[in-house]
């Protein structure tokens, strides 16, 4: 098997994650794109791994795992937070960076 | 580093390792370790002592002190056996060939003033490290490195240390965060001394970043005065610029070695031209922004001045007699690196020797229009580092480092003088509120003139002892030697040695001389305060003997005192330090350096005599002479500016950035993302919100607006960029890299 | 030479590894773009799960059964909850919804498009035809096991703080005062 039949299929999906996150405007949804970019990286490790017969690419993409889930605990808080106050998760209406 | 003999390249020759310990040297860690201590103790009991926690650091410094000069004793000792031909506890068993003829058999002491030069061998370093953490195939290790550079650096640390303590039990008494002051204090010295003994660069960086946490926290005691975090902020924000350099110099010399970050052995590959020269040029580079930024060289020099807006005994402690040298020190840890990188030898200009000439040139000039007399010692200590750095830029290692012991001394003392004076005249440091106080604050002014003249170079106090080295270890003088002919540092040095003696003059006279000009009953102040002045004066009188020249030492007829601080301190016949060539002193420099120092201080002194003369509660800057001179009144303004620095920092570098990107991120949010779609449906709206923005506004503030819109980042032109949306943020951030990497393919 | 002309090349031992991977890789871009666009945000979730089980079946084809059991347990079983309750806390309509995609949608694919390129060229350009070793020893969990406890552990603990870091940031965030 070819190494870039892995790094392509990872370098899609993590095209189309981006297309995601910069497209959608519900927050659950920006955060599930966000999953799929992670996830694509992955593969990139584990493909890596493989090819380098190492098992490090595995170890880090289980550490990637872990981020991934700390992360989506946060996102999906501060989603909620945002629900909250507004009454709405629409990113585009998320604008209170400004100073 | 003034030698008879210096057409004898002496420590070409690598000696068999002279090994010598001791408990002292291998416990050395417990005296970072009580100050560390010391911190938490007082962070989590101080408030309920009857002292408040003071006692708990007093008693943790005195402690570290003794040990430092336990250690100091026993490291002078084992030096001097060494030198004698005593061969270390091991090193004397395997000894087989013996490059340098000093035989087991033989034994006899090898003089020294003679050609014995030639065999002079140090002891090797005491290294003990743990294996801190461990990733990967890398171990972190941290520990502790005793040689005489530490050893001569845990002593100035710990003793600065312990007098700023009993110093500001007095001066910040009564303080609302007394006890939180005294934590930090400790604090702060525990990191010095952890980066003075690291045994590697990962921790030499974590020192460093300690010691400029504490350094934040201490400049911004005084919190509630927006000036006061102002200038925390800035000298955090200005280190941090240096400590990019820092890390990229250190990652850069990681790979260069070959994977590691003991300080010895980048060493030892640096001198066994190991390391491709290319490589060790770039992490030189890098890490001279890393000493401009810590060690307040010129234009990262701008915070150190503004830090005088701490406490004054911090201001002694942190930004005179240690920490700033942190810059000084890390040169001196990794001074092969640089010797090599900046190819020091043989040269007549390098970026170091370069940039610490321009320092201390710009930073005594910048000096005399102070009105403030902690900015004057400021900007001298500026200016000494300059000299430092310098020194160690022309190749005269020890010069440099018996400069910054010097000064530790006589800017401590100069600053806790200082703190004094403010202390006595109700809390002002503007000298045009003093004058007169020397009959009034006698003890005050005695130290201070005794500070004043080492800082100026007047023999035989400590300062004239080192800057003439340094002078002499430029190499340009007739019969200097020395490893190069640094013909600009040498003159800019000469110029400073000047300047410095000018304006300690214009202080003294202002302050001390004179009449009273102030509103506050100025008296003398306790024991706590004068009697670290007095030991500090002490120092500053008898610290230059340590590194007499030869001659002069075979004058007095103590024959092996001569340069007793360059055996102790510096590296000789080891693997690890660059053969330098030591230069060799010079009567006839010294006596002209001398009179220049003496010539400018005497005119300045005359100068204000005069202007007291003509009215008796004169300062410079009522003065006829200074106002009507066209080119000496724009030569002053740009000194009261700071050359303008600090304008080109936030106006031109950080308004100018901001104002074009978010001109333009402006154009790209309303023309690209929101416009494409919305012009049709939201023109008006959009039409409303320009005439908003450029008609009523304009028309409410006017030309000044206008004017920030087409220059700088006025409030106009930012709220553009801080659209908020952060969609469009993410679509920057992602196209940018992406264009980034196509840039990166196309030039890889 | 083209992609396709490559794996014609494969040895005929790997065949139905190609064809499976060729199934997988098929059955993830499209349930990957069918989420991206879908107009029901249940819908979203779900194909997200279909793009997490067959990055899953990829990691089995690279003979990392250890990650894609953990691939299956925390993404499919945990995060996938996770989403499910974040979709339903926020009363997401039953149904399609029109309101989901911002309107200048061509941006981001403009942005996600040049991505693209660019990692394909370079990845074409570095790998072009690098295989993967003949035989692939599969690595067991014991191995994956013995490199984090020994040679990654100081990342294995940094990464424990950060999860009990989000733990407790996620519930000071969303807890009602």
């Amino acid at each position: 098997m070819l190494l870039n039949q892995f790094l392509l299929l990872a370098a899609v999906l993590f095209a189309i994650g981006v297309y995601g996150v910069l497209t959608r405007k519900n927050g659950v949804l920006v955060l599930m794109s966000i999953e799929l970019i992670l996830n694509s990286v992955n593969i990139n490790l584990v493909a890596f791994g493989t090819f380098n017969a190492d098992v490090s690419g595995q170890v880090f993409a289980l550490f990637i795992i872990a981020v991934a889930a700390a992360e989506v605990g946060v996102g999906l808080a501060i989603v909620l937070l945002i629900y909250r106050n507004r009454r709405s998760i629409d990113v585009s209406e998320a604008d209170m960076l400004k100073g | 580093m003034l030698s008879t003999t210096s057409l004898f390249a002496v420590s070409a020759e690598i000696a068999d390792p002279v090994v010598k310990t001791n408990l002292l040297y291998e416990w050395v860690g417990l005296v970072p370790g009580t100050m560390a201590l010391s911190f938490l103790l007082i962070l989590f009991f101080g408030k309920k002592l009857p002292y408040k926690g003071a006692e708990i650091g007093i008693t943790a410094i005195s402690l570290s002190f003794l040990f430092a000069v336990a250690m100091a004793f026993t490291w002078i000792i084992d030096t001097q056996s060494v030198l004698n031909g005593d061969k270390g506890e091991t090193a004397a068993a395997v000894v087989v060939d013996d490059p340098i003829g000093v035989g087991e058999t033989a034994a006899p002491l090898i003089p020294l003033a003679e050609e014995g030069e030639k065999a002079r061998v140090t002891i090797d370093p005491i290294v003990k490290e743990f294996d801190w953490l461990e990733n990967g195939n890398t171990t972190f290790g941290v520990g502790t490195l005793v040689d005489g550079q530490s050893v001569m650096m845990l002593f100035v640390v710990t003793f600065i240390s312990l007098l700023v303590h009993v110093f500001s039990t007095d001066y910040v008494g009564g303080d609302r965060r007394y006890t939180h002051y005294f934590a930090f204090l400790s604090l702060f010295t525990a990191s010095m001394l952890f980066m003075v003994l690291s045994t590697n660069t990962l921790q030499l960086i974590v020192g460093w970043e300690l010691v400029g946490v504490c350094s934040f926290a201490l400049i911004g005691h005084w919190w509630e005065e927006k000036a006061n975090s102002d200038a925390a902020l800035k000298a955090f924000l200005t280190n941090r610029v240096g400590d990019i350099g820092l890390l990229v110099g250190m990652i850069t010399l990681y790979f260069g070695a070959g994977g590691t970050f003991d300080i010895i052995d980048i060493n030892s590959q640096a001198v066994a031209g190991e390391i491709d020269h290319t490589l060790l040029l770039i992490a030189s580079c890098c890490l001279m922004a890393a000493v401009a930024s810590k060690s307040g060289q010129f234009i990262l020099h701008t915070w150190l001045p503004d830090a005088m807006a701490g406490p004054t005994p911090v201001s002694a402690l942190i930004h005179a007699a240690t920490m700033v040298v942190a810059g000084v020190y890390m040169i001196a840890r990794l001074y092969p690196v640089f010797w090599d990188g900046l190819s020091i030898s043989g040269s007549n200009i390098n970026l170091m020797a370069l940039m610490g000439g321009i320092t201390c040139v710009f930073g005594g000039a910048l000096a005399f229009v102070q009105t403030d007399v902690k900015k004057v010692l400021a900007y001298s200590t500026v200016s000494q580092l300059g000299y430092m750095v310098l020194a160690l830029g022309v190749g005269a290692y020890t010069a440099g480092l018996f400069h910054l012991f010097t000064h530790a001394f006589f800017k401590a003392c100069l600053f806790l003088g200082a703190g004094s004076l403010s202390h006595a005249c109700h809390h002002t440091f503007d000298m045009r509120e003093m004058g007169g106080l020397r009959k009034i604050m006698p003890k005050t002014f005695a130290t201070f003139v005794i500070g004043s003249l080492a800082l100026a170079g007047a023999f035989p106090f400590a300062g004239f002892w080192s800057k003439d080295e340094i002078l002499a270890g430029a190499g340009v003088w007739p019969g200097t030697g020395g490893n190069g002919t640094y013909y600009i540092p040498f003159w800019f040095g000469m110029l400073t040695a000047a300047m410095t003696a000018g304006y300690m003059a214009r202080v003294i006279w202002l302050v001390f001389m004179g009449e009273y000009r102030g509103h506050a009953h100025p008296h003398e102040n306790g024991n706590r305060i004068t009697v670290p002045l007095m030991i500090l004066a002490f120092m500053a009188t008898i610290a230059g003997f340590l590194n007499m020249p030869k001659p002069f030492a075979d004058f007095l007829g103590i024959k092996d005192a001569g340069l007793a601080f360059e055996h102790w301190v510096e590296p000789a016949s080891v693997a690890h330090f660059p053969a330098i060539s030591h230069a060799s002193p010079s009567l006839s420099l010294a006596i002209v350096a001398s009179l220049v120092a003496g010539a400018a201080a005497a005119a300045v002194w005359a100068y204000y005599r005069r202007l007291h003369q003509m009215d008796p509660k004169a300062t410079a800057y009522t003065d006829s002479f200074v106002a009507n001179n066209k080119l000496i009144r724009a030569g002053h303004t740009m000194l009261v500016e700071k050359y303008y620095l600090d304008h080109l920092y936030t106006h031109l570098i950080a308004g100018g950035t901001k104002g074009p990107l978010a001109r333009a991120a402006y154009w790209f949010n309303q023309n690209v993302l929101d416009g494409t779609v919305n012009v049709a449906g939201r023109s008006t709206a959009s039409l409303g919100r320009f005439v908003y923005r450029y008609i009523d506004q304009g028309a409410i503030d006017g030309a000044v607006n206008a004017s920030g819109l087409g220059a700088s980042g006025s409030g106009q032109v930012l709220r553009g960029i801080q659209s908020g949306k952060i969609r469009s943020y993410a679509t920057l951030m992602f196209g940018a890299a992406a264009l980034l990497a196509a840039v990166f393919i196309v030039v890889v | 030479m083209s992609l396709f002309a490559l794996i014609a090349q494969e040895t005929p031992q790997f065949l139905p590894q190609n064809i499976a991977f060729g199934v997988i890789a098929v059955i993830s871009v499209v349930a990957a773009l069918k989420m991206v666009t879908t107009s029901n945000v249940v819908h979203a979730a779900l194909y997200l799960v279909l793009v997490l089980a067959s990055v899953a079946a990829t990691y089995i084809l690279l003979a990392a059964e250890f990650v894609a059991a953990t691939q299956i347990l925390v993404y499919i079983g945990a995060v996938m909850v996770l989403m499910l309750f974040g979709v339903m806390l926020t009363r997401a309509q039953i149904g399609a919804e029109d309101d989901l995609n911002h309107d200048q949608r061509w941006i981001g694919g403009l942005v996600a498009a040049l991505l693209l390129a660019v990692m394909s060229y370079a990845l074409i350009d570095h790998y072009g035809d690098d295989r993967l070793p003949e035989t692939i020893v599969p690595q067991t969990t014991a191995e994956v096991s013995d490199e984090i406890f020994s040679t990654y552990i100081v990342p294995f603990e940094a990464i424990s703080v950060l999860l009990l870091a989000a733990l407790i940031g996620a519930i000071v965030v969303a807890r009602r005062d």
